[in-house]
């Protein structure tokens, strides 16, 4: 499938978009009928929603895309038969009124009733099952060492990358940096509860179960910033539960791996110091400083990810003091305690510290 | 001495079609279930098991068919229109086989769309 054509839900959206701002701002020609400038809005306020960099309609893997194929299929499919259906409806509602022949009538229900649903359900199911070796690659590499360990707890992500090729393994969180067009697989889990790992945008979800080990292939096909949300349930900061991927090129990405081990170069720095007498890597790992806890999410160059606390806020140095300051307030349920009880130069001059490691 | 009875007044056979598909598709699952839980100990391989489920399958349309067959019969062969709803002996007959011979056709398609994933599905899932 060419990949421009996947991308026509977008397009139309975007053209959609397009035309309303331009119909608003009065610069079209004519007057459109009433009833379509009350209707385009809300039509596009729908349509919008399917691009971005959170939608599965917006498919940037192979594995999203034969999703995606799955679901216009299906669509198309559904459409179909229920306009067949109201037609059908309609005609017995108000044409003519005399009965059909019983033979007739029976041929209808024997053809219409029986023969077109048991053929077009075989060749839905069929295609659904056909299909589904490409959503889901039982890919060779599961269970080897070369699956990225992605472990979900509440209410962050641990994320562990297998060592290759010489390179040591290393641990971050909260985001996931892949190569564009290489197969990657994750191997699932959970501490506490059941979360869902999903990237809408590379594939289909895949849930992450406490005491078992899932696995899932995603292939990337184009270079961008998507974001994951924990599609389970899994307490009161579920909604605040996402990861951001980072689709790279492949150089790109050995650049970004070889910093991740290495950690951020030493410097004296009034933030560090903070950081160090407060007590923070009791629970935090910072590599090229110190390895500390691994209760917590790795700090490891967490200026350059793009989002703090798990997807909740965006990466400034204010928003990392405010959640310094009470995590709970951002996060409800986060279990890292508030530090409210420091002198807020204190925690503006860690979160300053935090904010340039890039 | 005939093998078939000439005429089966239980209402058991009603229940063979959906019985059929129900094994069927017992045998389908545990079988797929059992062999890719101890995919590294079996002695053979998956295309096999395919092939055996493949092998069940036809003998469970088989099955079917041999109940829808029974069924007609008992229908008259298609002689009388339904719904057989006259409280006579005769018509209860001819309801239970029309009733039979209608679940039989469920009960075949259900088989085969069971089976649809023994042609597409190659190996276990991890």
């Amino acid at each position: 499938m060419v990949p421009g054509e996947l991308g026509f839900v977008r397009h139309l959206a975007l053209g959609l978009r397009r035309s309303i701002s331009e119909s608003l701002e009065g610069r079209t020609q004519g007057e459109a009928p009433t009833i379509l400038r009350y209707l385009l809005p809300f039509t596009a306020l729908i349509l919008v929603g399917c691009g971005g960099q959170q939608s599965a309609l917006d498919p940037s893997g192979e594995e999203s895309e034969a999703v995606y194929r799955l679901f216009i299929v299906m669509v198309i499919g559904g459409v179909a038969i229920w306009l067949g259906v109201s037609a059908l409806y309609i005609y017995a509602a108000r044409h003519r009124q005399t009965s059909w022949p019983p033979a007739q009538a029976s041929a209808l229900i024997g053809w219409g009733g029986v023969a077109f649903p048991v053929v077009v359900l075989l060749a839905l199911l069929g295609y659904a099952v056909w299909l589904m070796p490409v959503v889901r690659p039982w890919n060779s590499l599961a269970g080897t060492d070369g699956a990225i360990e992605v472990t979900g707890e509440q209410f962050w992500w641990r994320i562990r990358y297998p060592g290759v090729n010489g390179n040591p393994a290393f641990e971050t969180a909260n985001e996931i940096r892949l190569p564009v067009g290489q197969p990657a697989t994750f191997s699932l889990d959970a501490t506490d509860v059941i979360h869902s790992f999903w990237i809408p945008a590379l594939g289909g979800k895949m849930d992450m179960i406490p005491g078992r080990t899932n696995f899932l292939t995603l292939t990337p096909k184009r270079t961008g910033i998507y974001r994951a949300p924990c599609a389970e349930f899994c307490g009161t900061s579920h909604a605040y539960m996402a990861f951001s991927v980072v689709v790279m090129e492949q150089e790109d990405f050995e650049v970004w791996r070889r910093r991740q081990i290495s950690g951020h170069e030493r410097s004296a720095d009034q933030g560090w110091e903070l950081m160090l007498r407060h007590g923070c890597l009791g629970c935090h790992s910072l590599r090229g400083e110190k390895i500390g806890g691994a209760t917590a999410p790795d700090l490891t160059l967490i200026g350059a990810r793009h989002s703090i606390g798990a997807g909740t806020l965006a990466n400034t140095a204010e928003n990392i003091a405010r959640f310094i300051r009470s995590p709970v307030s951002v996060k409800p349920g986060a279990k890292m305690p508030a530090f409210d009880m420091l002198p807020q130069r204190e925690i503006d001059d860690m979160a300053r510290y935090l904010g340039g490691l890039k | 001495m005939r093998l078939i009875p000439r005429e089966v007044e239980t209402l058991w056979t009603l229940f063979t079609g959906p019985v059929v598909w129900a094994l069927h598709f017992l045998a389908c699952y545990a079988a797929a279930a059992i062999y890719c839980a101890k995919a590294s100990e079996a002695p053979f391989s998956f295309d096999a098991l395919r092939l055996s489920l493949f092998a069940i399958t036809v003998v469970a349309l088989v099955a079917i068919l041999a109940a829808a067959w029974l069924s007609w019969r008992q229908w008259g062969f298609g002689s009388g229109d339904p719904p057989h709803d006259a409280p006579t002996r005769h018509d209860r007959l001819l309801f239970q086989g029309f009733a039979t011979l209608l679940l039989s056709g469920l009960s075949f398609i259900a088989v085969i769309f069971v089976s649809v994933p023994l042609l597409f599905i190659e190996v276990c899932a991890r």
